[in-house]
């Protein structure tokens, strides 16, 4: 993977490597303690009510924007904090786009600096057009 | 009638075990949540697209943890062709809206049978030397660890797994699936990688692919956190399980003649029911 001399690099791919595998680790369990704890809430309050998912009709208020999440957390409400945590999993894989284009930063290698930002520009138009549709 | 607490204890052992057919395979586990979810509990397909999107994400990013550290993942190359994966998941997750759900289903059920029929063809393992000057500037030749020290391999036809790459991508976001088994085909057959590199890299990017449209979805209010908690605990459980037993078991053949089964019953269900407009 590297050709190149070891003592003229200080960050190489293997310390990618360890800093991605160790950013995927972190990121999946601390999401899904809070989803579990989320869900032991919900289940708590909630559980006897009759389930209702045959027709689509979106998501209430409170897991659905920021200001509701973080009402609904103060407010210890299952459901917002299961969505927290679920907006945390999904924030992973792109905390560790991020964390790779600081590597490549490191390495000094520019190809991969762009196609890394142009990855994370991609997200982002992905996030923009999803809020306005 | 069912009360949550029912509905949420289904949902999680139903989920666990499609996580585990899913390691043990390497399908994925979105191949048996969907059909579950839509067809056994008649969950709304959208709710079902969420929620699988979400186990997709924490499966992924759970085992390439595990693989990328063994420095088996080629990272220059998931990262170059997650352009194409993450720009397709886009498209896909904003056209889905506009997509009557009845074509969604008989769309998952063909590319349902199709990866399981790719799963079950015989892998030959050859090693690509043939430099292609794409790939050379690309920096996406590399090498793998393995007994006998590292193995150098080279990238084929870039531009053509590219290509493949974006159809993944739509694909994915569109039916809220790993699409793992597209991303392995476009590696392995178009691009002549190793399977061993092939199969850890398209884990790899399917995260990052699942994430560009888990955002659409997110937004849309596709994602529910009821539905979607019990399941991605149980698949991501389940894909640890099934991790577990592979290291232990070499001969996963027959287990993939029973998946593939299992999974062309349930393709032909979702195409029925969506022929017949049920879903």
């Amino acid at each position: 993977m590297n050709k190149q001399p070891m003592s003229q690099k200080t960050f190489r791919d293997t310390d990618m490597q360890a800093v991605i595998g160790w950013i995927l680790r972190l990121g999946v369990l601390l999401s899904m303690s809070i989803i579990f704890i989320g869900g032991v809430i919900y289940l708590y309050r909630h559980g006897q009510v009759i389930a209702d998912s045959h027709t689509f009709k979106g998501v209430p208020d409170f897991v659905h924007n920021t200001r509701g999440i973080l009402n609904g957390i103060i407010t210890f409400r299952g459901r917002a904090i299961i969505q927290a945590g679920i907006i945390l999993l999904i924030a992973t894989p792109i905390i560790r786009v991020i964390f790779s284009a600081i590597g490549f930063i490191l390495e000094k290698d520019y190809l991969y600096i762009g196609i890394t930002l142009l990855v994370l520009l991609i997200i982002t138009a992905s996030m923009l057009s999803g809020h306005a549709g | 009638m069912m009360s949550v607490i029912v509905l949420t204890l289904i949902l999680f052992i139903g989920s666990y075990f499609a996580g585990l057919l899913g390691s043990l395979t390497g399908l994925g586990g979105g191949f048996v949540i969907i059909p579950l979810l839509t067809l056994v509990l008649h969950v709304d397909i959208h709710y079902a697209i969420g929620a699988s999107l979400v186990s997709v994400i924490a499966t992924s990013s759970g085992s390439a943890a595990a693989y990328v550290k063994e420095g088996i993942t080629n990272i220059r190359l998931g990262m170059f062709l997650e352009i194409a994966t993450t720009a397709g998941a886009m498209v896909g997750a904003l056209i889905a809206v506009y997509i009557p759900t009845n074509f969604i289903a008989i769309l998952f059920g063909i590319i349902l049978i199709t990866s399981a029929i790719m799963s079950l063809r015989k892998k030959a393992e050859l090693i690509n030397q043939e430099k292609s000057p794409l790939a050379e500037k690309l920096k996406l030749n590399s090498s793998f660890p393995t007994p006998n020290g590292p193995v150098n391999y080279s990238v084929k036809n870039v531009g053509g797994g590219f290509f493949m790459m974006g159809f993944a991508g739509v694909i994915s976001g569109l039916l809220g699936i790993g699409s793992g088994a597209l991303k392995v085909l476009a590696m392995d057959t178009i691009m002549r990688i190793p399977f061993k590199v092939s199969t850890t890299t398209s884990n790899f990017m399917i995260g990052v692919t699942a994430a560009a449209s888990a955002v659409v979805y997110l937004q849309r209010g596709y994602i529910d956190p009821g539905l979607s908690m019990p399941v991605a605990i149980g698949v991501l459980l389940g894909a640890l399980s099934g991790s577990k037993i592979l290291v232990h078991t070499n001969s996963s053949g027959w287990l993939r003649w029973v998946f593939a089964v299992v999974v062309s019953f349930l393709a032909v269900q979702m195409i029925y029911n969506g022929f017949i407009g049920k879903i």
